[in-house]
């Protein structure tokens, strides 16, 4: 369970998340809908405690990202956009690593590894060092080393970004498995059709601002578009540029 | 502590597959230092040799009015050679490097000798060059024993003793060890084992930081659930590893190369033993953790991987200046310099080639002054990396 209240961010003059506020509930996939720039990263990487908010809190099933950042990263599983793998290590080794720094018992990170390798179906190149992998491979190993802790919340900044349509197809999949065994997963993009496709609710986010917050056909009926597309362009313009 | 160990052991086993910072590590850092030594050493034997053997050739202006300097020059082993025109042409031509030395006898010169006169002779050289200064040293003292003999020859001649003009006989005697003398051409060892120190854990200290971040790869692991302090420490504990591993290989390289090296054609006997080795590991040991913590500080400031690369290679070079200072005012090892970093590592590295007696109260005071140091810097480290800017 994911709670935002009152988010703001500044970089110097540019406020790039002025007063996000919304709720991601357990069992449910949330989509994080923006424009380029409108402050999904910024609100994400709050929310996965690399920034700290100026004003506003967070908190990760009660956790304040803040006060309390070590606790909420353990019941977190992050995968910020465009995460980096170790190029020299294996697809195992890169797992096997974030699942020590876990905390992960060390006589059940084999095993663990295992398990997350074959849910993520990525077997086949498990055993290469990460050098020259595709961004395909790429996102599914970085997702794995991720999910390796079981975490209960799952945040994902834009995870398909640059994969083709297999690799979109299973990664949906697997988004869609973590819904059902009731973990609560936030996830952003700038895609229309994949957040239609997936989300229980959807925050669409522009200029810092929450322009809405509904589910599917909930927004259709706010914006009276039939069209998402169209919906998603009408709920834009209702923030205020800065 | 579990954490740091395993940021510690992924960094190890992640570099150890990296080429870059193998061949820096273990070939680049442990090999420059012996080759550079042996290539030094080499060329001194030559210039040292080379002197008092080789016939030297001056020009000499004048030449013909003094026939007998000439062949008592010669028979000092200085060839007259053609000399310019005139003496303006003679300084003009010093001043340029065309020659170095060039002797003017006066046309006076004979007349002024025949009526008992002091003869005029000029020696004309640029002293701020080295081979010149020597090459000048060398006629003069040629023409000072000319001049001895003449004098004695006058006083012969009327009957007077030579030993007059010579009240005191003057012996030098040099009472400075072989491994003394040592001590002035092997002050740039302990420059290159901390150089060689220093490169080992350079690139790790980059790609632990800078290369990081460059990777995308900082991101995912702050956002994990460990502190950055562990983060941190295991980073700083893989360098120091590597600078070790460097530290002994270049040690070791250097015990052996100094075996081929023509050191006793210098009079140079350096104490360099297996005991001299392994105290020499121990006392730049403390230099490893300043040098691990300073990398990983200067790198974790940059931008990229290749402004941390500019930025480093000055952080290689930093050792040389205290060293460098307190060279050329030629100081003595004093209690005071025991707090500073390389400085003190030097001094007591070269006290213990030179095969002197270490002072204790000097080496812990070292030893310890280094350690505090590398630990300030250190925490100093992980407070920046708490920094939110870190991911730039």
């Amino acid at each position: 369970m994911i709670k935002v209240d009152n988010l703001h961010r500044s970089f110097g003059d540019v406020r790039a998340v002025r007063g996000v506020s919304f709720a991601a509930p357990d069992g449910k996939i949330t989509g994080l809908l923006g424009p380029n720039g409108a402050g999904k990263s910024t609100t994400l990487r709050i929310l996965y405690t690399v920034l700290k908010p100026d004003e506003g809190h967070a908190s990760i099933d009660g956790h304040d990202v803040v006060e309390a950042s070590l606790a909420a990263r353990r019941v977190t599983g992050a995968l910020p956009h465009g995460a980096g793998l170790y190029p020299h290590l294996t697809a195992r080794e890169n797992i096997a690593y974030y699942a020590t720094l876990c905390g992960i018992p060390r006589k059940d990170v084999a095993d663990k590894v295992d398990s997350i390798i074959e849910l993520l179906e990525i077997d086949e190149f498990a055993h290469r060092r990460t050098k020259g992998f595709s961004q395909g491979q790429r996102t599914k190993v970085a997702l794995a080393r991720a999910l390796v802790h079981d975490p209960q919340n799952v945040i994902l900044d834009e995870p398909s970004n640059g994969l083709d349509v297999m690799a979109t197809r299973s990664l949906r999949r697997l988004i869609l498995k973590l819904k059902e065994s009731g973990r609560c997963v936030l996830f952003s993009s700038h895609v229309m059709q994949e957040v239609a496709a997936l989300c229980d609710d959807i925050v669409i986010i522009a200029n810092g601002q929450v322009a809405i917050d509904d589910s599917a056909d909930g927004i259709r009926r706010k914006t009276g578009c039939d069209d998402l597309e169209d919906a998603f362009v009408e709920a834009i313009k209702t923030t205020e540029p800065d | 502590m579990r954490t740091a160990f395993t940021v510690f052991r992924k960094e190890v086993l992640d570099n150890f597959r990296d080429r870059r910072t193998l061949v820096s590590a273990l070939l680049m850092g442990p090999l420059f230092g012996p080759l550079l030594f042996a290539f030094v050493i080499n060329l001194s034997v030559d210039r040292t040799l080379s002197d008092e053997e080789q016939t030297l050739s001056v020009p000499v202006l004048g030449a013909e009015h003094a026939p007998n300097l000439v062949r008592y020059l010669a028979s000092k082993n200085i060839d007259v050679a053609d000399a310019p025109g005139s003496r303006a042409d003679a300084l003009e031509a010093v001043k340029l490097g065309t020659h170095d030395v060039v002797i003017v006898i006066a046309a006076t010169f004979g007349e002024q000798l025949d009526s008992g006169m002091p003869a005029k002779i000029e020696v004309i050289s640029d002293q701020a060059n080295t081979t010149a200064d020597r090459e000048a040293r060398r006629v003069l003292s040629a023409l000072q024993s000319y001049n001895q003999e003449l004098a004695s020859i006058r006083l012969l001649a009327r009957g007077v003793s030579p030993y007059v003009l010579q009240p005191l006989n003057v012996d030098d005697v040099d009472v400075s060890t072989p491994s003394g003398r040592s001590g002035l051409l092997l002050g740039m060892i302990s420059y290159f084992f901390l150089f060689a120190l220093l490169m080992g854990g350079m690139y790790l200290a980059i790609d632990a930081t800078a290369g990081e971040r460059e990777r995308g790869s900082l991101e995912p692991l702050l956002a994990l659930p460990v502190t950055r302090d562990q983060l941190i420490l295991g980073k700083i504990a893989a360098t120091c590893v590597f600078m070790a591993l460097s530290l002994i290989l270049s040690l070791a390289s250097f015990f052996v190369a100094i075996k081929f090296m023509p050191l006793e054609k210098l009079g140079l006997t350096p104490n360099f033993g297996p005991d001299v080795l392994v105290k020499a590991f121990w006392l730049l040991t403390p230099f490893i953790l300043i040098g691990a913590s300073v990398m990983t500080l200067v790198a974790s400031f940059t931008k990229s991987y290749k402004e941390a690369q500019t930025w480093l290679s000055v952080v290689l070079v930093l050792p040389t200046l205290p060293i460098l200072i307190v060279s050329l005012l030629t100081l003595r090892p004093r209690f005071e310099f025991m707090f500073i970093p390389s400085l003190s590592q030097h001094l007591l590295l070269i006290d213990m080639i030179k095969n002197e007696p270490l002072d204790m109260t000097y080496v812990t005071t070292s030893v310890s002054s280094s350690l505090v140091i590398g630990v300030l810097l250190t925490w100093l480290c992980a407070k920046l990396y708490r920094r939110e800017g870190l991911l730039g």
